[in-house]
């Protein structure tokens, strides 16, 4: 990292440890939720961002992810770091059978693909009643206890989830700046090109795939403990399109803009659904507004201001 | 001895309309070998078929003794082929370094790296770097390509085509959009490229044909109507009547 990034960079990083102590209860859950779609936006932006996918079903591996810990937490009493692995294990494997189809689709039919395995998934948390307790959901998820501390109560449990972000976060810098990475961007810019180059564009594809279905399982894992309760909505097209909306809010091929994304929306929908039900109304004509004005997002917007 | 690539009676029609018909080609590992014909005669369409991009409606095409006709592109670059376009199809969001970065990375294991940034591979920059000097870009490694110009982008393609140490190298109307002395200067570096690197060249102009090229390949309505040296290709009168004698 250079060094003109670095200062704000730890600055970010400094303030987000030192100032959940100083918040009331209900913006520090409002910042953990925000931790946590920031992870989920992330994981969506190395599709779309990076490798130019978009992908209408992710929300099936946040939820796929979130079941495993709903189901192994309530049924087996399962440790934490048990329900973790399954839930990202389980996310990884389904993402990487769901790729096998999804990767040979193209254009508009990769959203149409993506669209119906997302379906499938939700189909299943809905009829599925025996496992998932359909409609009704899973709920009495309990929180964990960590290294002798307690994480039932808001703020360790927020600082569990700014753990994991910082991890998920360092994670997927070092890909996207990786040689794969540069290759995904290639991708994303000329197929056809990277072709000619030597690259089995399926392959980096799918890899970029089965990567987005993992993180997505980790920010699943943590929505199931923050929530302590999971249901067919965590798996719902409305899930995939707002995180579509994040990155695409923020700010698309960059690991920030997602982040910025994730926490205007968690923001819009938390505070203007205090107010009216037609929230996501509202949001797509912000979202409109946003692409009108500037096609990069908020952080393309903040960039080229600076310029 | 076995020739570097082999195009043994390839043909390829798009409905009605046969834009390359029969074509024979062979040519030995380090030749230079030019292929002109006025507009529409096919030469893109047989690279496109060579490279991979086109499945031919009949023929063979055997790279290093390898027949190739059913693999897919990336393979044929795997085996050392690599081509530039005759319309400019680079990367034009990222930087010129990070288009040749993709193109030397494409032909080794490390493009499926992710452990490390990118930056940590300092061989991979610095033959970027040397590339980048060596097709007359040095300074503007940094730059969008999208910002740069058509002339810079021309040379890019080069770049790229060479980035990934080819055996066989295609290239298609490499000075069309060049001003005189980028032309010289590009001919000077194909010149000085390894002599067992075999070139094939779509080419109008020609005095470029004759400094670069030791055989001459002409193409008219999909079919070769003349092949061999600068001087059998100029005796031909065919080639006098639908090619010189146009201009
Ligand atoms: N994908 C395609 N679909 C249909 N027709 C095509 C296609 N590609 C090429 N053709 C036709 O095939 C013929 C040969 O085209 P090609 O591009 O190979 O010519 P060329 O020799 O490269 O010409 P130029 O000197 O203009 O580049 C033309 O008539 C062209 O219209
Ligand atoms: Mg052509």
């Amino acid at each position: 990292m250079t060094a003109r990034r670095a200062i704000p960079f730890s600055a970010c990083a400094a303030l987000l440890l030192a100032v959940p102590p100083f918040l009331p209860p209900y913006p520090l859950t409002l910042l953990t939720q925000i931790l946590i779609f920031a992870i989920f936006a992330m994981s969506l932006d190395l599709l779309l961002g990076y490798t130019g996918l978009a992908s209408l079903g992710h929300a099936a591996y946040f939820g796929i992810a979130a079941y495993a810990v709903a189901i192994l937490a309530t049924r087996s009493q399962a440790s934490f770091w048990v329900c973790l692995l399954a839930a990202v294990f389980a996310a990884t494997a389904v993402a990487a059978v769901f790729g096998f189809v999804a990767i040979r689709a193209v254009g508009v039919y990769f959203l149409m693909i993506t669209l119906a395995l997302g379906m499938v998934v939700w189909g299943l948390a809905f009829r599925w009643v025996s496992v998932t307790m359909g409609d009704n959901g899973i709920s009495g998820i309990a929180r964990p206890t960590l290294f002798g501390v307690s994480l039932a109560s808001p703020l360790p449990f927020h600082y569990l989830s700014l753990a994991v972000f910082f991890v998920a976060f360092a994670l997927l810098w070092l890909v996207v700046r990786s040689p794969f990475g540069l290759s995904l961007q290639g991708i994303r810019e000329t197929e056809r090109r990277m072709r000619a180059l030597g690259y089995d564009v399926w392959l980096h594809k799918y890899l970029a795939f089965v990567l987005a279905g993992g993180f997505a399982g980790l920010a699943g894992a943590l929505w199931a403990y923050y929530d302590g309760f999971v249901s067919p909505v965590e798996v719902h097209l409305v899930t995939s399109v707002e995180t579509l909306l994040m990155v695409a809010l923020g700010g698309p091929g960059t690991l920030f803009g997602p982040i910025l994304g994730a926490a205007v929306i968690v923001l819009f929908k938390n505070l203007l659904s205090i107010y009216t039900k037609r929230w996501l109304l509202i949001l797509g004509l912000v979202y409109i507004g946003v692409i009108v004005l500037t096609p990069k997002g908020i952080l393309g917007a903040l960039r080229g201001a600076r310029r | 001895m076995s020739a570097a690539l082999v195009v043994a009676g390839v043909s390829r029609s798009f409905g009605g309309l046969t834009a390359v018909h029969a074509v024979d080609l062979s040519l030995e590992p380090g030749e230079r070998h030019a292929i002109i014909g006025p507009n529409g005669a096919g030469k893109t369409t047989l690279f496109n078929l060579i490279a991979g991009e086109l499945a031919p409606s009949a023929g063979r095409i055997v790279v290093f003794g390898q027949d190739v006709t059913r693999l897919p592109p990336e393979r044929r670059a795997a085996l050392g082929l690599a081509r530039t376009f005759q319309i400019n199809t680079l990367f034009p969001n990222l930087t010129a370094t990070e288009n040749v970065l993709l193109a030397v990375q494409g032909t080794t294991p490390t493009k499926l790296r992710l452990h490390r940034p990118i930056e940590s591979y300092r061989h991979l920059y610095e033959r970027a770097a040397h590339l980048l000097d060596s097709v007359g870009l040095a300074g503007k490694g940094s730059e969008m390509v999208r910002t740069l110009s058509h002339g810079e982008q021309r040379q890019l393609e080069i770049a790229l085509a060479i980035g990934g140490t080819p055996r066989i190298l295609l290239l298609d109307e490499p000075t069309a959009g060049l001003s005189p002395s980028e032309s010289q200067r590009l001919v000077r570096l194909l010149k000085r490229l390894e002599t067992s690197l075999t070139l094939l060249v779509i080419e109008h102009d020609m005095d470029v044909v004759f400094e670069i090229a030791e055989r001459i390949t002409v193409l008219h309505d999909g079919k070769v109507i003349a092949d061999g040296d600068r001087d059998q290709v100029k005796a031909s009168p065919l080639v006098a009547e639908i090619y010189f004698g146009s201009d």
